[in-house]
């Protein structure tokens, strides 16, 4: 055992940046070989969530707000000391004694004391009814203490004071002030119109706000009375909170010897050390920069940086931005940059609906070019490009109040210029919101050239992955302005395009994966070039995609033919062309989903979708429903999924020709054609579009003569009108340019674009299009037919290959030693009269 | 006075399955002593790992059915929810070095692979 050459970390303090320090520590690599850790609390609970204490109040209970469970400790490892505030730290012995008289001896102290509430000097504070907003604690005592009272009162009017006054009023009280020494709510965040503008909204919420006051003292016997001000009024009140700002815990280090500020602060360098380098402080009791960080936000960033210095890594702790973003009382307000900023140095833009309750402003230098900072109430929506706007000092739109106003009048962004057209604050990963300049700006100035490291500094993509290609684009096009000459290749395994690569892999006849890599590729592949190449392999040949090697190779869904789900269930599509279905089958549905316990619900592309199936049950449900004449209906695949139907001319009285036959022929003809990304049509009987087919990938609009065609449409993230390809063509003219169309875009496109993005990143755009397809200029018409008639030849319904096959069929269940034995860990909650997956933590 | 002596932990080997259970250059779930281990038969190398079935991001037991693949020289594999790709070798998370997953030893023998605990 090693354990005496450690080196053993004390931790006084475990509120949330404490606790954020010892979740850093241990996420790391064999750190229990290279430290010991111990934590000593103040307070009787483990770490719990302070910037939404007040949810306490709305229901919360003491546990749910916890960071991590009181186990959590004990499981890795770290010694927890609750309810023992550390006492004294013996510098000289390097030990600290804990108020039970514990000593512990150390190689490194992190002080995460925090803060308390500062409560001034006022005469009356000591009576009873006068409380402080800061733990768990002081909530339960309001808490009791409400139910007696009738009038409550706030001293402070910014962040914590605002949440506490709507505490007391959802504790039931029927009045509640907030009393603000400055001419305005919110002073450190905010100006005078947008405090104008929160304080009418909390005022319709029925809060009271007193500015400009004083409060001299507190009046009543043993409890508070009520309260009197400066300029001579006063206010009868039962309850106060005092939430006039915090006051650093420096007190342990100031009896250490340590160097501490005056006015509160115990003193650190970049690397966070106190005036004893083995002594590090953090959070709200830390005096950084010549300042108190008063947000978690940087709180968090201290404990990275201290973590890394205990690895002996390079990591200075930088003067943090304070932009804040958050929702108060269910208002907006956020600030950022110098939200302040004036003189004849600056212009500022406001903007201001009384009737909406919204406030914005905009500080710009006075040559119109950086924005300076900025305040938003109200709505808050932009805030994010705003802030990455100023931060990055972004040239600005000759217009600045552009971005707070939005795009107004009716131009368009051309199509064609792509993403790099789109704002800087266009939200690219909605996931971790992160806008395309904050992109553009790891890829110019921190050489962040691939999704990989993308991933790594921005966490951009590692959400739901749905902007993945988004950020691919971006790479390229930044790329391409700074005038370097970008390859677009598939990954560190391949160095072709998908396009070269599908044509190598063609002329050489590859039907593996293995066969691929070995002849073109390097390295042992990869979670994107090894979709990619089933595509490519299912494009070309469509074999069933789960011979040969060519399993392990799909994606989450392929692999097991089922669309995966939360708690990692699957859920069952079975085709319905055109959404005809007959009674019959309907019934069948009905049964497979009683018998096996799904959840159902009607799709958007009319078909019906069964949830919640277990890995081992679907091909006994797949073989119920080809029995009854179902087929696969591919939504698990980058495939054709629905061709949508409006009842057309055999029902409707507008209709003017049979949709939904033509709608029933067409998804007949295409389906389980594979295609770099998934592909959705409509067809529809009338101009009144009731399918709605212009906005998918290929859409068919009837006319008096005959057919409209459209082209690479999108609902979506980025909904885009299908262009018109041709007019008035009888079915056979239609279905040949869908076969020409279809097979060039499986063809040249790249992975994961759908039809609208690789429009418009095609050159020439529609015209071009037209020319390949209708007129045929590249000659390769009669080939692209010939192509997809050999992929509709081939086609076959893979799950019924699957349910007839023993050995394909093996591979559905989740444990291969205990093969009836369903995932114990799949779990659902009751939703309605159905159910649900249970919601992942 | 006595002195303690921790001796290592001995590592109980448990039969998991035949080789042909788990697919080449893919993944499969084992159940042993209630613990859910994906087992990966690295068969362009001619390894086998073991780690974890739980990816830690959302709790999810499926990285049995991820795809494996390597990153430079590290072998790995991704989860099939959200794509956090994690080495095979150590459990480290590449995508996030908020995560990583336990590895297990595994050894295979006359057709057999076992999982050491």
């Amino acid at each position: 055992m090693l354990a005496n050459t450690n080196k053993r970390v004390v931790v006084i303090g475990n509120g949330m940046v404490g606790y954020k320090f010892c979740e850093k520590l241990i996420a790391r690599e064999n750190w229990a070989q290279r430290f010991t850790l111990t934590v000593f609390g103040e307070e009787p609970r483990v770490a719990y969530d302070r910037v939404h204490l007040s949810e306490y109040f709305s229901g919360k209970t003491a546990d749910e707000l916890a960071l991590a469970p009181d186990t959590w400790y004990a499981e890795h490892g770290i010694q927890l000391h609750l309810s023992d505030p550390v006492v004294h730290i013996d510098r000289e012995r390097k030990e600290v004694r804990s108020h039970h008289g514990l000593v512990v001896s150390y190689d490194y102290i992190l002080l995460a004391t925090g803060s308390g509430a500062f409560v001034p000097a006022i005469p009356g504070v000591e009576k009873e009814g006068v409380f402080v907003y800061r733990t768990i604690e002081d909530l339960e005592f309001i808490q009791s203490y409400a139910s007696k009272a009738r009038r409550g009162a706030v001293v402070g009017g910014g962040l914590l004071g605002l949440e506490a006054a709507k505490a007391l009023l959802d504790l039931g009280l029927h009045e509640a002030h907030v009393v603000e020494f400055a001419p305005r709510l919110m002073p450190r965040q905010i100006d005078a119109a947008g405090s104008g503008t929160l304080q009418s909204q909390l005022e319709a919420l029925g809060l009271t706000v007193h500015l400009n006051k004083n409060t001299q003292e507190i009046i009543g016997g043993d409890a508070i009375e009520g309260m009197r001000f400066a300029d001579g009024s006063a206010l009868d009140v039962d309850m106060l909170i005092i939430s006039a700002g915090i006051r650093p815990r420096d007190e342990l280090a100031k009896r250490a010897g340590l160097e501490t500020h005056p006015r509160g602060g115990i003193v650190v360098n970049d690397h966070l050390q106190t005036s004893d380098p083995d002594i590090f402080a953090i959070g709200e009791c830390a005096l950084a920069h010549q300042m108190i960080y008063g947000l978690v936000a940087p709180g968090y960033e201290m404990a990275a940086v201290v973590v890394a210095r205990l690895f002996g890594e390079e990591k200075k702790f930088k003067p943090f931005d304070m932009s804040t973003k958050l929702k108060l009382i269910g208002v907006d307000v956020a600030s950022f940059g110098n939200p302040f900023a004036e003189g004849p140095d600056c212009r500022t833009v406001t903007y201001e609906n009384k009737a909406k309750g919204i406030y914005k402003r905009i500080n710009i230098t006075a040559d119109g070019k950086e924005l300076l900072g900025g305040i938003l109430v109200g709505d808050a929506e932009q805030y994010n490009g705003l802030l990455q706007t100023c931060k990055n000092k972004t040239i600005l739109p000759p217009d600045p109040e552009d971005l707070i106003l939005g795009l107004r009048g009716g131009e368009e962004t051309a199509g064609a210029a792509g993403i790099m057209s789109l704002p800087d604050d266009a939200l690219i990963c909605s996931c971790e919101a992160i806008t395309k300049a904050a992109i553009c700006n790891e890829i110019t100035n921190n050489g962040c050239t691939t999704i990989d490291q993308l991933k790594k500094s921005t966490k951009a993509c590692t959400g739901c992955g749905g902007c993945t290609p988004l950020v691919k684009d971006l790479i390229q096009g930044v790329l391409k302005q700074q005038g370097l000459y970008v390859r677009n290749v598939l990954c560190e395994h391949f160095d072709y395009s998908r396009q070269e690569l599908l044509d190598l892999v063609r002329i050489n006849g590859l039907k593996t994966y293995g066969g691929v890599l070995n002849q073109f590729g390097k390295g042992d592949g990869c979670e994107v070039c090894k979709p990619a190449v089933a595509s490519i392999l299912a494009s070309l040949w469509n074999e069933n995609i789960l011979e040969k090697d060519r399993a392990t190779i799909q994606d989450s869904n392929d692999r097991f033919l089922a669309n995966i789900q939360k708690g990692g269930t699957y859920s069952v599509v079975p085709r319905i062309p055109g959404g005809e279905i007959t009674p019959d089958k309907l019934i069948v549905i009905g049964q497979v989903a009683k018998k096996y316990d799904l959840y159902t619900k009607i799709t958007g592309g009319q078909r019906i979708d069964l949830f919640g199936a277990h890995l081992n049950d679907l091909p006994k449900i797949w073989e119920e429903l080809i029995d009854a004449g179902f087929e696969s209906g591919h939504a698990y695949g980058k495939a054709l999924r629905t061709v949508k139907s409006c009842v057309g001319s055999t029902w409707c009285r507008y209709g003017v020709q049979d949709s939904v036959s033509f709608a029933v022929e067409v998804e007949e003809r295409y389906k389980g054609i594979r295609s770099p990304h998934k592909l959705k049509s409509g067809v529809s009987g009338c101009i009144r579009e009731c399918a709605e087919a212009q906005s998918k990938d290929f859409g068919i609009i009837a006319t008096e003569k005959g057919w409209n065609l459209y082209v690479c449409g999108n609902g979506g993230s980025k909904p885009q009108h299908a262009q018109l390809l041709a007019t008035d063509i009888d079915k056979e003219t239609c279905i040949r340019l869908l076969d020409r169309f279809l097979m060039f875009y499986i063809k040249t496109a790249d992975p994961l674009t759908r039809t609208a993005t690789w429009l418009n990143k095609m050159e020439g755009g529609i015209t071009y299009l037209k020319a390949v397809v209708v007129d045929d200029v590249l000659g390769i018409a009669a080939e692209l037919e010939r192509e997809m008639q050999t992929l509709i030849d081939n086609y076959a319904c893979e799950w019924k290959e699957v349910v007839e096959n023993p050995h394909l069929r093996k591979r559905f269940t989740h444990f291969i030693n205990a093969p009836e034995q369903k995932d114990p860990a799949v779990q659902f909650e009751p939703l309605r009269t159905q159910k649900r997956a249970k919601e992942w933590k | 006075m006595e002195s303690i002596v921790i001796e290592r932990e001995e590592i109980t080997w448990h039969l998991a399955c035949h080789v042909a259970d788990v697919p080449a250059d893919g993944g499969a779930c084992v159940l042993i002593e209630d613990r859910q281990i994906a087992i990966f038969n690295y068969a362009r190398r001619g390894e086998w790992y073991a780690t974890d079935n739980e990816c830690p991001h959302r709790q999810q037991t499926a990285l049995a059915r991820g795809m494996i693949g390597s990153q430079g020289d590290e072998p790995k594999v991704a989860c099939p929810f959200h794509k956090k790709t994690f080495s095979l070798k150590t459990g480290q998370c590449l995508t996030d070095a908020e995560y990583r997953i336990r590895t297990y030893p595994i050894r295979v023998e006359a057709g057999l692979v076992y999982i050491g605990l």
